[in-house]
């Protein structure tokens, strides 16, 4: 079996696979059955300042988007940071560790944006023996309105400056934690990094309203006939995620940043997937508060088959292996043609795929009066939504077309490699060499 | 109890009270809305879906399961009922198996397919319990319609040609409407009075007018509803029943299965209803099978069905025949009867082995002997008492289009007229199609 274990800023854990700083590490109770079902480390939930704690609200916290058969989608909470006394979770921490320290143990903080706030906190947390802090920057609910979580995570002078603060009066490895509720993720990792960061981890969650209740007319969770939005996280926000993680990996201003993943990780291949994408390790909360924490053996088995099947022999060598394939429009290579083939074996004559392309796409897939289903090649432009909407897998795929075959539908064979930027429909085209 | 299921010859009382609610209680029951959910789920909403081609009634299946899925019953309902006003007692009595869930692509994909027979039941019955009749009433027409039988072709017809305006008479031979759905089906299958019930909510619409006893050719006839009336349905079904052409056919004991399964149905006390300790059925269909499977269900010992040709040739779904074994029915292919043999009272029944040779079916000369107290004779129904003038097909009616008979003014439908599975789904749409077609001539 592979070995799994994994150096993040010099954070050692025995696999990359960490619970995100959330309602699952709010306790030692927790975070200890945590660490016996397997997982590798735990950002404790976020503590705030000395002094009486947050309060939260006494209704329901959570909302739910749900798929076929109630399969939780996405979640999003109005919960704020941890709720109990710094003491009692500076208290636990320590103990936690003490007793478990081959486990990654890295305590999140948010704190006012001001030096004396982080440099008390700081000093605090020092002597818990916890391997580093995460900066909650990311939060979009009730703490934003105080000043703290996103809105300091929207503004990147304010994120530098934290950042500094915090290397100057703590040795711990830092991670800063970015909210996605931004328009351009590199801004602010850049802020992080030119602050000193060891570390980004990305995404905190999404401002959402999961629903609206259609008889009380107040979006849920409802708290006395009223809402707010909340933080959306879990399998859908998977994707965004992985483009805020792969932005920050390519750009040549972040390239070569420690990321911690985090977004709808539910599986060991949407950890592999971030990790391909260029984090060193991922941090779950949503698949564990759906299935509990058992769900962390799985992501081991998962994760190491499929490394002992391509020979990796450490998590380093899978980190950043797609990051090069991920590029601009403008350099996809615009010669290459696909056409979609249905096997005729699999198909199960749903028709899903006609009514699709019919009435949505481009009008490729003929049907016959015993609902045989093919492709039109003279009309398929390979927009590969059919394949999406089958629901057999692998029954409809995409064919490449080799070089110098006849594209029907345009007439053209197949040519090399030529991308917009030299295309002549392109105004600002450069000539091409 | 006196009597248990090894007391001989045919007995009342063969089980106890609990033994004869658990037979005979709702065999599919009305799937829970968490149930509901998960199985609405499974659709996969295809384009022209095979399960819609595959329904007599063309119910917009996919649609209605979206309606379930998507929290709305009700409207799933509405959408059933305006294709098949008796959609809740076909989600009951459909052979899904071999319609709709046959063609289901889950089926081709996992063979397991979407449960659209119990999704229909839960839409139909979820707004039937709200006792609301989804449909109105045209403005009145003026145009006076006779139906001749209130089986599910009449019921069928009557609400469609209420629902265009007409002022609609159905004439029924029987003391209760629903022909078949009251007297023909298995008790399991339609528990709990829902047959009349059924009636009664359909008939809501208003503006149909049932008239019991009244049977054509005895209390009524063809011409004078076509001088009383401005069209003629007729959906009287099939009244008379196929003889075995076996010696000693007229033994006591002897009867047809259609009336044991009509006595049943009316039972209100079924520790009353008599059974054989050894019970004999002679048939392949869907009432041999009804039949069997209830003697088994009040106490007879043993219970065979026999065919005179192979499983695969049986009328009755594959589905129906495992769940007759399940119960505890054998199942005997490729025998035909020859006699009865006792004296006065039934006791054997002799069987000569059947072989399909080019010529036809071929009776060899090896016989068996199986005992029977009882012997239910399903080899199926005919027509009986056709008006005179009618063009006969096959043994039916003979109709084009949607139910037109030889003769103007007059519409047939269901299992009385040629053309169609004898199903009650089938006698839905082509009482349905009829009325359309009445109202347009009479609109004309």
């Amino acid at each position: 079996m592979a070995d799994l274990t994994t150096n993040f800023i010099g954070i050692k854990s025995p696999n990359p696979f960490w619970l995100a700083s959330a309602p699952p590490t709010d306790k030692e109770y927790n975070v200890r059955r945590a660490f016996e079902a397997g997982w590798g480390g735990v950002v404790w939930k976020t503590l705030g300042s000395e002094g009486p704690p947050v309060v939260n609200v006494n209704g329901p916290r959570y909302g739910v988007i749900h798929g076929a058969d109630r399969r939780v989608l996405g979640i999003n909470n109005i919960e704020l940071i941890t709720d109990r006394p710094l003491e009692v979770n500076l208290r636990e921490i320590k103990s936690v560790k003490r007793d478990y320290p081959d486990r990654a143990l890295v305590i999140s903080l948010m704190v006012p944006c001001d030096e004396e706030s982080w440099k008390d906190i700081l000093r605090r947390v020092e002597d818990t023996g916890a391997d580093g802090v995460e900066l909650n920057f990311g939060c979009p609910h009730g703490m934003a309105e105080r000043g703290m979580g996103s809105a300091v995570g929207q503004v990147p002078e304010y994120i530098e400056m934290v950042t500094r603060w915090v290397k100057q009066y703590s040795r711990m490895p830092c991670i800063v934690k970015l909210t996605p509720n931004i328009t351009d993720i590199r801004r602010p990792a850049e802020a992080a990094k030119r602050g000193g960061a060891d570390a980004v981890s990305l995404i905190n969650t999404i401002n959402s309203i999961t629903s609206v209740n259609l008889d009380s007319f107040a979006p849920e969770p409802t708290i006395d006939g009223k809402g707010t939005h909340g933080g959306y996280c879990g399998p859908a926000v998977k994707p965004i995620a992985l483009n805020m993680v792969a932005e920050i990996a390519r750009s040549a201003e972040t390239r070569g940043l420690p990321i911690s993943g985090i977004g709808g990780v539910t599986t060991w291949r949407d950890a592999a997937e971030f990790m391909a994408l260029g984090a060193g390790n991922v941090q779950v909360c949503t698949a564990a508060m759906t299935y509990g924490f058992k769900i962390v053996q799985e992501m081991i088995s998962g994760l190491s088959q499929y490394m002992d099947e391509k020979g990796m022999t450490s998590t380093a060598e899978l980190v950043g292996l797609a990051v090069p394939n991920v590029t601009d429009w403008q350099y996809l290579n615009l010669n290459y043609v696909t056409k979609a083939v249905i096997d005729q074996d699999a198909c199960i004559k749903c028709g899903r795929c006609y009514a699709a392309c019919e009435d949505t796409s481009h009008q490729a897939i003929a049907m016959s009066e015993d609902r045989t289903f093919s492709v039109k090649e003279d009309e398929c432009v390979a927009c590969n939504l059919c394949v999406d909407v089958c629901p057999v897998e692998g029954c409809i795929s995409m064919r490449e077309l080799a070089l110098g075959e006849l594209d029907e539908r345009t007439g053209n064979k197949v040519g090399t490699y030529a991308n917009w930027t030299t295309h002549p429909n392109n105004p600002s085209a450069q000539a091409a060499e | 109890m006196t009597n248990s299921q090894l007391t001989p010859g045919v007995a009342a009382g063969r089980l106890g009270a609990e033994d004869y609610a658990r037979n005979f209680a709702d065999i599919a029951p009305k799937l829970d809305p968490h149930e509901a959910r998960v199985a609405a789920d499974r659709c996969y909403f295809c384009h022209d879906a095979p399960c819609m081609t595959a329904c007599p009634t063309s119910i917009d299946i996919p649609l209605f399961i979206r309606q379930i899925a998507t929290g709305t019953p009700e409207a799933a309902a509405r959408t059933i009922l305006s294709q098949n006003i008796l959609g809740g007692m076909c989600a009951r009595v459909c052979p899904t198996e071999t319609l709709c869930e046959e063609v289901c692509v889950r089926e081709t994909a996992e063979g397991k397919p979407v449960e659209i027979g119990r999704l229909q039941r839960f839409a139909t019955d979820t707004l039937m319990d709200q006792g609301a009749q989804p449909f109105t009433r045209a403005a009145p027409t003026g145009k006076r319609v006779a139906v001749v039988g209130a089986g599910p072709a009449g019921l069928s017809a009557a609400h469609r040609l209420a629902m265009k305006g007409h002022a609609v008479t159905i004439f029924d031979a029987r003391a209760k409407a629903g022909g078949l759905n009251e007297y023909g089906i298995a008790s399991y299958k339609a528990a709990g009075g829902f047959a009349q019930a059924e009636v009664e909510w359909l008939l809501g619409i208003g503006g149909i007018v049932v008239e019991h006893g009244k049977a054509l050719g005895r209390d009524i006839t063809l011409e004078g509803l076509r001088a009383d009336f401005d069209a003629v349905f007729l959906g009287m079904g099939l009244a008379g029943v196929n003889a075995l052409r076996a010696e000693g056919e007229d033994r006591e004991g002897v009867a047809n299965a259609v009336d044991f399964i009509a006595e049943l149905r009316q039972a209100g006390d079924l520790s009353a209803l008599p059974v054989g300790r050894d019970v004999v059925v002679i048939g392949g269909g869907m009432t041999a099978v009804d039949a069997a499977v209830q003697s088994k269900l009040l106490g007879a010992e043993n219970v065979t069905i026999v065919y005179r040709r192979g499983k695969e040739r049986m009328s009755a779904s594959e589905y129906e025949q495992d769940h007759a074994t399940q119960t505890g029915v054998r199942i005997i292919h490729h025998a035909a009867p020859v006699a009865v043999h006792g004296n006065g009272t039934a006791r054997e029944v002799e069987f000569a082995y059947t072989e399909d040779a080019a010529e036809g079916l071929k009776l060899s000369s090896e016989t068996f002997r199986l005992r029977a107290d009882q012997v239910f004779k399903a080899i199926g129904q005919t027509l009986k008492g056709a008006p005179e003038g009618l063009v006969i097909e096959g043994g039916k009616i003979a109709v084009t289009g949607p139910g037109r008979t030889s003769v103007k003014g007059v519409w047939a439908g269901g299992d009385c007229a040629a053309g169609g599975e004898d199903l009650t789904v089938t006698a839905v749409a082509e009482g349905r199609d009829a009325a359309e077609d009445i109202h347009a001539s009479l609109m004309a």
